[in-house]
């Protein structure tokens, strides 16, 4: 029991619930009788596509994707390479303690491991991508979640108006309005 | 990225998005969808995607939430189902 | 009631089929996924840095590599914008015969001081805060579009606390319609000087010509930084526009 649900259930529990809340939008959608329920249904649909957009972007053991802070990527530079480890070694006794180094000793470092271009960038040093979270799939939500809200006012404006031409907002009753007005 | 802490929010999730949509005042609705959209915004942020928990938190937990109820002041709060 | 034995059949069809998807996904979190491990996607995470000096990748993607689609997502806020002003338009003018709405008197909320004066102390803050949300959204999650509803929320914010006709007082129609037509025209002019210098349209790197002091990757994270603040001028108008017609039927008087 318990392995098949961390075989089965755990790994694929996002993708479980995207399903379930994409089916609880489109009962909205399709059963509700209130115009504004049938939105929220609308909302709740959206959120579970964005929901399943995020989930495959998910790397186990990444970050998020927001890389680290410019002297903590220049320490790790360092560490790779040689001649700065050799320093390291070398004026070990007077820092603070292993791996930490004086602001002087790190700028000599840095200039020994023959690291001159700007802004004190590590020119050659390549991310692993495993590290970071996937970011496309954020980019993509991230405009549609306000898009999505601003097509949701449009759909409540036209709601308002619904409201104005019949009193009322539910579908059955804004239909036996038009078939009469039709018979008429 | 925690699988217990992801399995509660999920849970939570769909309790709420049941809720909202039965619920018959649509006030209560509006409220309670704008509590499903914070519950998202935090399982955003544990997955690991700050930007769109970021923007969820604005927009799905805030101004959607004001749009629905701008809009069940000026119709009718009372849904038939 | 047989609409809703037909909606079930249908949700449970596509559930169905959704199920059956799902059986044959990628692990959750695993890096090496179709999804993950493509091109894209790896060529943003090893090289923003070295392009663009930008440290939130997300940023970087969304309002440089993929600032052609984002122009037109701002495109897309404006056009919303502009469709709930026209929609709610015609319920504005009053057809002969028709009763105007009368705003029951019991439905006024009393005034109270304490979320008055609360509000009134918050309101700068929050103002501050989407500003700093904008400028900082290289280092940090945020940006355009997060700080702009941000910026739209707290006029919003002094339209509860008070009424309607104070924030519009503050943030006229004549105004927000400005603002909104100002941001997508800054996008859209970055995008523009870049084709001037004979580049491709967004290519912001050719703009340290015309900057002081920068280099192309520097030119970059600048450009990004104004295509942001227009990004954020559109979404702040549209969306406390949004809301000053949807609470007052487009009437912009009266009012939540």
């Amino acid at each position: 029991m318990r392995e098949f649900f961390e075989s089965y259930i755990v790994p694929y529990f996002n993708f479980w619930v995207y399903v379930i809340l994409m089916m609880i939008g489109m009962f909205a959608m399709i059963t509700k009788n209130n115009l504004i329920k049938k939105l929220i249904g609308m909302s709740i649909f959206q959120t579970a596509i964005i929901l399943f957009y995020v989930s495959l972007g998910v790397k186990d053991g990444a970050t998020i994707p927001i890389y680290f802070h410019e002297h903590k990527e220049e320490s790790h530079a360092e560490g790779t390479s040689e001649d700065a480890h050799h320093k390291e070694e070398e004026s070990s006794h007077e820092s603070v303690g292993p791996g930490i180094l004086t602001d002087a000793e790190r700028k000599q470092a840095h200039l020994e491991a023959g690291d001159h271009t700007p802004h004190g960038e590590a020119a050659g040093h390549a991310v692993n991508p495993d590290e970071f979270t996937n970011p496309l799939p954020h980019v993509l939500m991230l405009t549609a979640i306000v898009v999505g809200v601003a097509t949701l006012g449009v759909a409540l404006a036209v709601c308002q108006l619904i409201y104005r031409e019949f009193g009322t907002l539910e579908e059955s009753e804004i239909l036996t309005q038009i078939k009469q007005s039709n018979h008429g | 990225m925690i699988w217990q802490f992801d399995i509660i929010i999920l849970i939570f999730l769909v309790i709420t998005a049941v809720i909202s949509l039965r619920v018959r005042d649509l006030l209560s609705a509006s409220m309670i969808f704008g509590v499903y959209s914070f519950l998202i915004c935090l399982l955003w942020a544990e997955m690991g995607a700050v930007d769109v928990a970021f923007t969820e938190a604005a927009v799905g937990a805030g101004v959607s939430a004001v749009f629905l109820i701008a809009t069940v002041f000026n119709t009718n709060r009372r849904s038939s189902d | 009631m047989g609409m809703r034995i037909l909606g079930f059949i249908a949700v449970f069809v596509t559930g169905a089929l959704l199920t059956y998807g799902v059986a044959d996904f990628p692990k959750w979190g695993d890096p090496h996924s179709p999804a993950n491990a493509g091109e894209v996607s790896t060529y943003f995470i090893q090289n923003t840095k070295a392009d663009t000096h930008v440290p939130n990748i997300v940023t970087a993607v969304l309002a440089d590599y993929r600032g052609y689609d984002t122009m037109f997502e701002t495109v897309v806020i404006f056009i919303a914008g502009v469709a709930i002003m026209a929609i709610l338009r015609v319920l504005a003018t009053i057809p002969p015969g028709h009763q105007p709405v009368q705003y029951d008197p019991r439905k006024k909320i009393a005034y109270d001081p304490i979320i008055s004066v609360t509000c009134r102390l918050i309101v700068p803050v929050i103002q501050l805060f989407a500003l700093y949300v904008v400028a900082h959204g290289h280092h940090s999650p945020g940006g355009g579009f997060q700080g702009g509803v941000i910026l739209g929320a707290s006029f919003i914010l002094i339209a509860i606390t008070s009424n309607l006709r104070s924030a519009l007082r503050r943030f006229s129609e004549k105004r927000f319609i400005f603002i909104a037509c100002a941001g997508a025209l800054i996008y859209s002019g970055f995008g523009l000087t870049t084709l001037l210098f004979g580049r491709n349209f967004l290519d912001y790197g050719v703009l340290s010509k015309i900057m002081f002091d920068t280099d192309e990757v520097m030119a970059r994270s600048h450009s990004m930084l104004g295509v942001e603040i227009g990004v954020m001028l559109t979404v702040t108008a549209i969306m406390f526009a949004i809301y000053a017609n949807l609470s007052s039927r487009g009437a912009l008087r009266g009012g939540l």
